[in-house]
């Protein structure tokens, strides 16, 4: 079991309990993120879906089980190690004030620096091919705090970017976006995770735009995983039901063909006689 | 700019950045160095000339003949031992506590990213000051073992108050610092009531901080200790620019977070090594790191903090002394002054925070 590592895998969880003081809240968990594939993770609020994307990037000590890197528990290696494999952007990065978009983007290359490795032209190529990736090199000189939330957001993708790892973990990527703009995000994880074959995880809320950008999709309720898989097989009206309490009916979904979740509300219910017009 | 972002778009997938992109990198990288050039030779600049003020001028005038005679040993009488035992040691001790309560500033508001979490706010200096007080008036302890009193009362201080506000800083942490440094000045206060009148001098000194008539063998043991924090704060401080995109960032990037707790208790450090020579010289680390950092375009800088400081405690010194005729006021009198109607103006820009969200 704890070697769990197949060559498919690089990033896995093995029996892993996740909290805080003495409340945990992933218990028990076994998670292999599919290597060069895009994993979603959804769930309900306070399912533990951002405690165990945390626990992945080593920013919460398991209270037991492991997090594996390469077959290796992730605690145990080097940190600068890890940072030049696995890269992380939290739920809500703050930049400090006054920092240009290429001083942000540039300290993602802090991994590779030395204790007496000075910046390189290889630097100022990794942040140009990261600003490019993200259309942000024409920003280049602007200051984060003065950019729009969609902008900023792009930024610290950059950073991720240049920091040239072959996972990258995100929390919530979409917060605070509007929709063209959640869309937007997306794609640009998509484009990379096809362009460079980046293994990408990340935490979403929205279930529609899960289904859709997802290779691999993980539901969790109560800090365990209720299904795992495809998005055509985790994404039922069952496991919708058991995930998030919600009646639903599951759809195609007319643009990309992945499953669509259409809410049934008690608000209609009472209003008109139900959901005759799905199909 | 937009005709590179369309060829940035047109490019083929997985092709090299093409030079262009990098120049573009490079020379957006260049512009905020410049600044930062420009302020420390600014602040530098300004350092020399309060420096050379406080030396030379005053009410007795030093000539820069005059002055670098006496340095290499010709007794000029008079000139020699005013400016030997009083203007020199004094401008000399000026810097070296503004250098120490500068840096401690400015890794205090960054690590913590909030100006008013500077450490004589939250009570680090008064905590220092407050067990030196005890040492001297109530255990009758000298020289050296006061220092090493007032750097084991900074360090329980910042550990308390970091242990009842928790571990993530903000608005508690001012609010609990505030409320022990308040604690801290009535322990000196209390012992400042329990003393005879000549102890009363020496313990109003360690109420707002001077730099009138310290010895040199106190200087120059600051200034070995500075030798050894100083460049040990450079080597840590590195990794600052890391640290201050807050705990998750930087341990994705490989930094741990006990890098910025140690880097904190360095900063604690300093500042008691300056409270130990100087005394609690008020509002020095909240004013420097502010104004380091407007210049610097509000970016982070160490250097400009460090230099900041020693502006502000020398030049303040050379006012107190000489702006009000016949009054010598002590440092931390002129530095209040200035420091309150400043923290005012912070609260009233609503800046006590970065960002809310």
């Amino acid at each position: 079991m704890t070697s769990a590592t197949a060559p498919a895998t690089r990033l896995s969880a093995s029996r892993l309990t996740l909290g805080y003081a003495d409340r945990p809240i992933v218990t028990d968990l076994d998670l292999q993120v599919p290597n060069g594939k895009v994993t979603v993770i959804v769930g309900a609020n306070a399912c533990g879906k951002s405690t165990l994307l945390r626990g992945l990037a080593r920013l919460l000590k398991p209270q037991s089980g492991a997090v594996l890197l390469d077959g290796e528990v992730i605690h145990r290696q080097p940190t600068k190690h890890v940072a030049r494999i696995l890269g992380l952007l939290p739920q809500n990065p703050i930049a400090p004030e006054g920092v240009t978009v290429v001083d942000l983007v540039g300290r993602g290359r802090h991994p590779h620096h030395g204790a007496f490795q000075r910046w390189t032209s290889v630097d100022d190529e990794a942040v140009a091919e990261a600003l490019e990736l993200t259309d942000t090199l024409g920003l280049a000189d602007r200051v984060v705090d003065e950019l729009s939330g969609g902008q900023r957001q792009r930024v610290w993708i950059a950073m991720a970017l240049a920091q040239g790892t072959d996972l990258l973990l995100l929390d919530e990527p979409t917060t605070y976006l509007d929709v063209a703009h959640q869309v937007e995000m997306l794609d640009l994880l998509a484009d990379l995770n096809a362009r460079r074959g980046t293994t990408i995880v990340m935490v979403l809320h929205d279930l529609n735009l899960s289904a859709r950008y997802a290779d691999h999709l993980v539901a969790l309720r109560d800090g365990a995983v209720v299904a795992e898989g495809t998005p055509r097989q985790v994404v039922t009206e069952d496991v919708v039901r058991t995930v998030f309490g919600l009646d639903n009916r599951v759809i195609d979904d007319p643009v990309s063909h992945t499953p669509l979740v259409v809410p049934v509300s008690r608000h209609l219910r009472q209003a008109q006689p139900p959901t005759q017009e799905l199909p | 700019m937009t005709a590179l972002l369309t060829s940035a778009r047109t490019r083929p997938v997985g092709a090299p950045a093409p030079v262009d992109a990098a120049d573009v990198v490079r020379r957006a990288r260049r512009a905020p160095r410049r600044r930062h050039r420009l302020v420390v030779g600014g602040l530098g600049a300004a350092l020399f000339v309060a420096f050379a003020a406080r030396v030379l001028l005053g009410d007795y005038t030093v000539t820069i003949p005059d002055f670098f005679r006496i340095l290499t040993g010709t007794d000029i009488p008079g000139a020699s031992y005013i400016v030997l035992e009083s203007k020199l040691p004094r401008a000399v001790l000026a810097l070296l506590t503004g250098v120490a309560f500068g840096v401690a500033g400015g890794l205090f508001q960054t690590t913590l990213r909030n100006p008013l979490a500077s450490p004589d706010i939250i009570g680090v200096n008064l905590g220092a000051s407050a067990v030196a007080v005890v040492a001297i008036a109530l255990w009758g302890w000298q020289g050296l073992s006061v220092s090493i009193a007032a750097i084991i009362g900074a360090i329980t201080v910042a550990l308390v108050v970091r242990l009842v506000a928790g571990p993530h800083g903000g608005h508690r942490l001012i609010l609990v610092g505030i409320g022990a440094a308040a604690a801290m000045q009535s322990v000196i206060q209390y012992v400042f009531t329990r003393v005879d009148e000549y102890d009363a001098q020496l313990v109003l000194r360690w109420l707002t901080g001077s730099v009138n008539g310290v010895a040199w063998p106190t200087i120059r043991l600051l200034a070995l200790v500075l030798l050894v924090l100083l460049p040990l704060t450079w080597w840590l401080g590195r990794s600052l620019q890391i640290s201050e995109l807050g705990d998750d960032t930087a341990a994705g990037l490989g930094v741990p977070g006990a890098r910025s707790e140690l880097l904190l208790l360095l900063g604690v450090v300093l500042c008691a090594v300056a409270v130990a020579a100087a005394g609690p010289i008020a509002f020095v680390s909240f004013l420097a790191g502010p104004i380091a950092r407007a210049l610097n375009g509000g970016r982070t800088t160490l250097l400009g903090s460090a230099l900041a400081g020693a502006v502000i405690v020398v030049a303040a010194d050379y006012l107190g002394s000489y702006l009000i005729p016949d009054t010598n006021l002590p440092v931390g009198v002129v530095t209040g002054a200035i420091g309150a109607p400043f923290l005012l103006w912070l609260l009233a820009r609503g800046r006590t925070g970065r960002r809310a969200a």
